[in-house]
C-alpha cells in the first residue's frame, strides 16, 4: 500500500480493492510531481550555470535539506493525525544547545551518548506536547503555539546569552556534520536512515496505518478501536525526538549555536511537509513526499543563489510553490473524489 | 469580582480551574457563572500583573512606562483587532505581519519616487487590501485550509516586500509624520498610536458585537453549513474578513514605519504569531464562533503588561517573558478545559445520590 488516505473500509471486494489503486496511483503521482518538479530544477539550472551540478554544489544542497527533511518528516506524522507542531524550531534549539554544551563541558562523551540525550530532551518535549494535546484536549495549535514560546524562552534562560564555539567542540562531532563517506556526507546518511524508517513505519505498519485513520475520522478511529490517543501521543513524541535529532545534527554542521538555534524553522518545516503532499488537516501524505519538499525547497534557494537571481525572490518563490502545492492537491483531491463517486454509482446502478 | 479571581490563581500566573472546590450551592453556581467568563478572569489576571509589576518596580504603575510599553506593541495590537473577526469565523490569517512588511516595503519605494506621504498611504491600505482579497479567494474561491493558504502568502508576501526593496532601508521620512506617529495625544501620556488603536477597538467591536454582519460572523464560526443554509453569503462574508485583516495590516504597516521612521523588508518577523497569541488568550476559540474584542483588549494589555513588568524588573530576567506567554495561552484553554472536566465529574457524582437532584 502506498501511503494516502484511508477510505471507510467497505466490503473487501473488488471494487474497493480497485478503489484503492486509484487513490494509489493519484498519491504515487503526486509523489512523482515534486520528484520531476526537482528534476526539472536541477536540470534547467545546470543547463544555465553548469557549476551548479558539481560536486561541491550538489553536496552544499544535500546538506542543507538534510535537517529540514529529517524535521519534515516527523512533522508529517503529527500533521497526518489532524494536529500540528509549531514548537519544532524551539525544540531544536533546545537540544542543539544541549548538545554544544555537553560536548564543550566534556570532550570526552561518547557521541552516541550526546545523540541519545538530545533526543530524549526533545522525545520530553514532545510528550509535554501530547499530553496537553490528548489529556487536556487543548488544540495542538494552541499547546504548540504555547511551547514555541516556552521552550525557546527556556533555551534563552539556560544560555542565559552566551553561545557555544565550534572550537570547543570535538572534531570527531563536527566530522559528523561536514564529512562524507565515500562521497556521502554523513548527515545526508542519517537524514535517508531516519526518513525511510519513519516513511516505512507510516506506511507499512498497523500502528502507522492508524495515524491515518484518525486524521482522516477521529471519531470513527476511535470507534473503530484505535487508540487514538496513544497513538497521537507516539506521534508527538517521535516527532520532538527527530527535532531533538535535528538539533544535535545543527550544532555539528554549524559548530557555533546560541539560543537562536532554529527560529522560524516551524513554518519551513510546516511549508516542506505540505509541498510534499501532507494535507494539512490530515489523513493524506507521505514521509517520503515531505522529505522530497523539503529537498525541493532547498534546491530552490540554492538555484536561485546559483543563477545569481536577486536573493530576495527566494521566499516569494517558495510562497508561490506552496500555494500551487495546496491548489494542485485540491484539484487532484476534487478529480479523486469523482472519480470514486463515478465508479461506486456504476457499481451500484 | 476580580479580587475573588485573583486569589484563584497560582503563583506562576496561570489560570487554574475557577474555585471549583467550594462551590456547592446556588451562590456558588452564580461565582462560577462569573468566573466562568474569561473577561472577568483576565481582569483579574490584569490586577495581579500590576500589583507583582509595581511590586518588581516602583517604575511599573506610571505614565511613563505606560507611554513605552503600549508604543512597542501598537502594530500587534491593530493588527490583532482584525485577526479575532476572522478567527471568530473560524479561519484564520499567518501572513498578516508579512503583510505589514510589504507595506511597509511599498511605502519606501513610492517615497523614494517622490511621491507625497498623503497620497502613499492610501496606495498601501489598497495593497493590504489586495493581499488580504488574495487570501480570501484563494480560502472562499478554490475551498483551500487558510492555515495552509496563509503560511504559503507569509512567504509570499514577504518575499515580494524584499523584491520591492531589497536589504536596504529607507529612513528620510518628513518629521511631521514621524512625530505624529511616535508622538502622544495632545499633551496626554497616551501615544497617538493607542488612541489609533482604541478608535480601531470601539471600530471593530461595534462592528463584531453590533452589527448583523457581526452576528453572521459568529454564526459562522460556530457552524459554517447552518450559515450557510439560512441564507449567510459565508465567502462573501469571510472574504471581506480577510480584505479587513489586510487593510488593517497595511495601516500597521504604515504605523510601525512612521514610528520607527524606517521602512525595511524584515520588519515585523514573527508579529502574526504574537498576534495569535493574543487573540487566543482573549478567549476567542480556534475553531471559531466564540470570543469578544473586549477580551482580545485585555489579553493585549495583558501580555504588554507583563512585558513591561519584566523588563522593568531587574530581579527577575525578561528571558521568563516568551515562557509566561506560553504558559498563559496554553491555560487559557486548558483551565476552562479542566474546571468543565471537574464540573461534569460532580454532576455526575450528584446524580447518583437522588436527593440532590433539583
Amino acid at each position: 500500500m502506498s501511503a494516502g488516505t484511508v477510505r471507510a473500509p467497505g466490503p473487501a471486494t473488488n471494487e474497493s480493492a480497485r478503489a484503492r489503486r486509484l487513490t494509489e496511483w493519484v498519491f504515487r503521482i503526486r509523489e512523482l510531481g515534486i520528484v520531476l518538479a526537482l528534476v526539472l530544477l536541477i536540470a534547467v539550472t545546470a543547463i544555465l550555470e553548469p557549476r551548479f551540478i558539481e560536486a561541491d554544489s550538489l553536496r552544499n544542497l544535500a546538506l542543507n535539506a538534510s535537517i529540514f527533511a529529517i524535521l519534515a518528516a516527523g512533522q508529517t506524522l503529527v500533521i497526518v493525525t489532524r494536529n500540528v507542531d509549531l514548537s519544532v524550531g524551539s525544540v531544536l534549539g533546545l537540544s542543539a544547545y544541549l548538545a554544544g554544551d555537553l560536548l564543550s563541558g566534556n570532550p570526552g562523551l561518547p557521541l552516541p551518548v550526546v545523540f541519545a540525550l538530545g533526543m530524549a530532551l526533545g522525545a520530553a518535549c514532545g510528550l509535554f506536547n501530547a499530553i496537553l494535546v490528548t489529556w487536556g484536549q487543548v488544540p495542538a495549535l494552541v499547546v504548540t503555539l504555547g511551547t514555541l514560546y516556552a521552550f525557546r524562552g527556556l533555551a534563552f534562560l539556560w544560555t542565559d546569552g552566551s553561545q557555544v564555539n565550534a572550537e570547543t567542540l570535538p572534531e570527531a562531532f563536527l566530522d559528523l556534520g561536514t564529512s562524507s563517506v565515500l562521497g556521502v556526507p554523513y548527515l545526508v546518511i542519517i537524514a535517508l536512515v531516519v526518513v525511510l524508517a519513519v516513511g516505512q513505519w507510516l506506511r507499512d505498519y498497523r500502528s502507522g496505518r492508524e495515524l491515518y485513520a484518525i486524521g482522516s475520522n477521529p471519531d470513527g478511529a476511535r470507534l473503530a478501536g484505535v487508540r487514538s490517543d496513544r497513538r497521537v501521543l507516539t506521534a508527538f513524541v517521535v516527532a520532538g525526538a527527530l527535532a531533538g535529532l535535528g538539533g544535535v545534527l545543527f550544532t555539528a554542521r554549524f559548530g557555533t549555536v546560541d539560543a537562536t538555534a532554529g527560529v522560524g524553522y516551524e513554518l519551513t518545516v510546516i511549508a516542506a511537509a505540505v509541498v510534499g503532499g501532507v494535507a494539512i488537516f490530515g489523513g493524506i501524505g507521505s514521509v517520503y513526499g515531505a522529505a522530497l519538499g523539503a529537498l525541493l525547497l532547498g534546491c530552490i534557494t540554492s538555484s536561485l543563489i546559483v543563477l545569481r537571481v536577486e536573493a530576495f525572490w527566494q521566499q516569494a518563490a517558495i510562497g508561490a510553490l506552496l500555494l500551487s502545492a495546496i491548489a494542485l492537491d485540491r484539484l487532484l483531491g476534487l478529480r479523486i473524489e469523482a472519480a470514486l463517486r463515478r465508479r461506486s454509482a456504476r457499481r451500484a446502478g | 469580582m476580580p479580587a475573588d479571581t485573583a486569589t484563584s490563581l497560582s503563583p506562576a500566573g496561570a489560570p487554574v480551574a475557577p474555585a471549583s472546590g467550594e462551590t456547592r450551592e446556588s451562590p456558588g453556581a452564580r461565582v462560577r457563572a462569573a468566573l466562568g467568563r474569561w473577561e472577568a478572569l483576565l481582569v483579574g489576571l490584569l490586577v495581579l500583573t500590576f500589583l507583582v509589576g509595581q511590586g518588581l518596580s516602583p517604575e511599573f504603575l506610571t505614565a511613563d512606562s505606560f507611554t513605552t510599553g503600549s508604543l512597542d506593541f501598537s502594530e500587534v495590537a491593530i493588527m490583532a483587532l482584525a485577526l479575532t473577526l476572522v478567527i471568530v469565523a473560524a479561519e484564520i490569517d499567518l501572513s498578516i505581519a508579512s503583510v505589514l512588511a510589504l507595506s511597509s516595503a511599498v511605502m519606501a519605494d513610492l517615497w523614494n519616487r517622490g511621491l507625497p506621504l498623503e497620497l502613499i498611504m492610501p496606495i498601501c491600505l489598497v495593497v493590504g487590501a489586495l493581499c488580504g482579497a488574495f487570501n480570501g479567494v484563494l480560502v472562499t474561491r478554490l475551498g483551500l485550509p487558510s492555515l495552509a493558504v496563509t503560511i504559503g502568502t507569509l512567504a509570499l508576501f514577504r518575499g515580494l516586500a524584499f523584491v520591492v526593496i531589497g536589504d536596504e532601508s529607507v529612513t528620510d521620512f518628513p518629521a511631521t509624520w514621524t512625530d505624529r506617529a511616535f508622538g502622544n495625544f495632545a499633551g496626554t501620556f497616551v501615544p497617538n498610536t493607542m488612541v489609533l488603536f482604541a478608535v480601531l477597538a470601539i471600530g471593530f467591536g461595534v462592528l463584531l458585537h453590533s452589527t448583523p454582519f457581526g452576528r453572521s460572523v459568529y454564526a459562522i464560526g460556530a457552524n459554517e453549513e447552518a450559515s450557510y443554509f439560512s441564507g449567510l453569503r459565508v465567502k462573501r462574508i469571510k472574504l471581506t474578513l480577510f480584505v479587513l485583516a489586510g487593510i488593517v495590516a497595511a495601516l500597521a504597516g504604515i504605523v510601525i514605519t512612521l514610528r520607527n521612521s524606517t521602512a525595511a523588508a524584515n520588519v515585523g518577523q514573527g508579529f502574526e504569531l504574537t498576534a495569535v497569541t493574543a487573540v487566543l488568550l482573549g478567549g476567542v476559540s480556534i475553531f471559531g464562533g466564540r470570543g469578544t474584542i473586549l477580551g482580545v483588549i485585555l489579553a493585549l494589555l495583558l501580555l504588554g503588561g507583563i512585558q513591561k513588568a519584566l523588563l522593568l524588573s531587574e530581579s527577575i530576567s525578561s528571558y521568563w517573558i516568551q515562557i509566561v506567554t506560553g504558559v498563559l495561552l496554553v491555560g487559557s484553554v486548558l483551565g476552562p478545559n479542566l474546571a468543565r472536566r471537574v464540573s461534569e465529574i460532580r454532576r455526575r457524582r450528584s446524580s447518583q445520590r437522588p436527593e440532590e437532584g433539583s
